[in-house]
């Protein structure tokens, strides 16, 4: 492959980020590149540095150093406008809702479409927001872009939000625990959302606490261990949930692992 | 999960009656309400409820009231209260009634009324907003204080404005034609242009967001600071044409103008069918919660019943109406 074709796929890259809070280090040089259509699983337990890494990405924390490439291209001075100019959108889960709306009504919150005087074109939004839920798959016999997002499943408001960050020119989605408290089947309602963004070229940065549900989304995984990128291996590497979880446990507890890790694994320790 | 059949819809399919039904459910709720008190006042006594000068009566000073309670409406959307109209209603037609005592024409108080208004509105929304105070215990205090002010200033002393019925401003504005008062058109048109900025433009839209969840709405860019002050302007003009209105009907200016509609508008927001926790509210609901709460004073007396009997009836009405929202309205959370 041609290095142009290789860069050209390159959305987002991170390189040697570090950042600390007094003395207290939280990213202790982080490389990651998150590449065009993409659905990346960052794991890892908590202080291991990933709410620091999303804030980092939407620009609301500044890193001590290293440098951010958007497209390949250097970006100085990153801050949470060039973070939505490069496309990178974080879907909280739940928060960003108001659930007492409707869906349209969410989905062009602060980006209403109007006609002339800030009157709001109810029929192109309508038929906007119609078009958007297919794209990422949102089927309902029961619901219309008019109802309250408060009838919703949360499965399905993860759904909505999905949408909107994909009017908003999402190119690369953070989806912060997005199944955390969704029961199965919401679950899978998510992760068909994920593949339809994923087909339609975007990428994804899925965060998780539950190893299975990162696995069966993710191509590529990237564990996060006390500010380092501990292990990264695409899907094929992994192989199954179980050896994932067992290269885990390796980086948690070194010494009682035996086996190898990857190949292709980095190790940051 | 395999039918991945590209369809979005299908609730749409239901008749559009039953949807603007179900849109409307609070409003509609409200002008029941209305509907069933007037039907027993009329019971109660049909020979004065058949009689249009008792409407002509009510109709009268309603405006007033729906100047009031339709920016109310936004505020508690936007998650807020205000509770110091009444002295801003007071101030912006002292301001009137002085540029017209003064001399000058009616026209010109009244821009300049409106202006006052608007610019307290601003202060009070700076002052709340930008101060991190809550809007409870703020404009209560700012009620007192612009109350105050006045009252330093005029020493209690009303203002006659005698000269104002022959002016062109009246004409037009607060005259009464064939027994319908002129103020109750404009309150309507206020009414229907309060209801569109509502329900069909960008700032109704990002009212209900702010109210609903600030957090989710400042993530989405909205600027909910300006959004909230905004909403304390438009208090204040609503406040600036209901004093300018009534000054208008009575011919006087008093010192205390305004006072007594503190509870009454608060009241109707809520009998209208506005829950308390913002995000969504009613502007036509609201209207007839003004009309309702104009009424039952009217028509308790009306119907025959001693004047004692006002204010337990008054709540009653409240009460009722409210247990009638609360089981009319699921809240989503």
């Amino acid at each position: 492959m041609l290095l142009g074709d290789v860069m050209a796929d390159r959305l987002i890259e991170l390189h040697n980020i570090k950042k600390s809070y007094g003395s207290v280090f939280a990213l202790g040089g982080v490389s990651l590149h998150v590449d065009r259509g993409e659905v990346i699983g960052l794991i890892g337990d908590n202080g291991a540095g990933k709410s620091t890494l999303i804030k980092i990405l939407a620009g609301a924390v500044r890193p001590n150093s290293g440098d951010i490439l958007v497209r390949s291209a250097k970006v100085t001075d990153w801050n949470p406008h060039r973070s939505r100019d490069a496309g990178i959108e974080t879907v909280f889960q739940d928060r960003a809702l108001a659930v007492q709306q409707s869906i349209v009504r969410n989905i062009f919150m602060g980006r209403e479409i109007t006609t002339a005087f800030g009157f709001l074109d109810a029929r192109r939004e309508r038929s906007e927001a119609e078009r958007l839920m297919r794209e990422i798959g949102f089927t309902s016999k029961v619901f219309t872009p008019d109802s309250i997002v408060g009838q919703l499943s949360g499965g399905e408001r993860q759904g909505i939000a999905i949408a909107r960050a994909i009017y908003n020119q999402a190119e690369l989605i953070i989806l912060d625990e997005p199944t955390t408290a969704l029961s199965l089947t919401e679950t899978e309602k998510v992760f068909r959302f994920v593949r339809s963004v994923r087909e339609s070229g975007r990428s994804i940065l899925f965060i998780g606490h539950n190893i299975h549900h990162v696995f069966d989304i993710a191509d590529r995984f990237i564990v996060l261990d006390r500010g380092r990128v501990a292990l990264e291996l695409c899907k094929a590497e992994a192989g199954t949930a179980e050896n994932l979880i067992s290269f885990m446990e390796r980086i948690a507890h070194p010494a009682a692992g035996m086996g190898v890790l990857p190949s292709s694994a980095v190790g940051g320790i | 999960m395999v039918d991945d059949a590209p369809r979005v819809t299908m609730a749409s399919d239901r008749p559009l009656l039953v949807r603007m039904a179900s849109n409307n459910r609070a409003a509609i709720g409200t002008i029941a309400v209305f509907l069933v008190m007037m039907a027993i006042f009329f019971a109660a006594n049909p020979r004065v409820f058949s009689d249009w000068r008792i409407y002509s009566a009510v109709l009268t000073t309603l405006p007033v009231t729906l100047f009031l309670v339709v920016p109310m409406v936004f505020i508690v959307t936007v998650g807020e209260i205000d509770l110091s109209f009444p002295a801003v209603m007071g101030f912006s037609c002292w301001v009137f009634s002085l540029v017209v005592q003064a001399g000058f024409d009616p026209w010109l108080g009244l821009f300049a009324g409106i202006l006052t208004g608007m610019a307290l509105g601003a202060a009070i929304g700076t002052i709340v907003v930008y101060g991190g105070l809550s809007s409870l215990v703020a404009t209560l205090g700012l009620n007192y204080l612009i109350r105050g002010a006045i009252l330093i200033a005029t020493s209690g002393k009303s203002i006659a404005l005698v000269g104002v019925r022959d002016t062109s401003a009246y004409q037009v504005l607060a005259n009464t034609v064939g027994g319908f008062p002129l103020q109750m058109m404009w309150a309507v048109v206020f009414v229907a242009i309060a209801t569109i900025l509502y329900n069909r433009h960008k700032f109704g839209a990002r009212i209900k967001a702010v109210g609903d969840n600030p957090d989710g709405a400042a993530q989405m860019g909205i600027n909910t600071r300006h959004i909230r002050v905004y909403a304390f302007v438009f208090t204040g003009l609503g406040a600036a044409l209901a004093g300018i209105f009534s000054t208008m009907i009575n011919f006087t200016w008093w010192p205390t103008a305004g006072d007594a509609y503190l509870l009454p508008t608060l009241a109707a927001v809520f009998v209208g069918g506005t829950p308390t926790w913002g995000g969504i509210g009613t502007v036509v609901g609201g209207a007839f919660g003004g009309l309702i709460v104009s009424f039952i004073q009217v028509g308790i007396v009306s119907a025959g019943l001693d004047g004692f009997y006002v204010q337990f009836f008054s709540g009653l009405i409240i009460i009722l109406a409210l247990l009638g929202h609360r089981w009319n309205q699921i809240r989503y959370r």
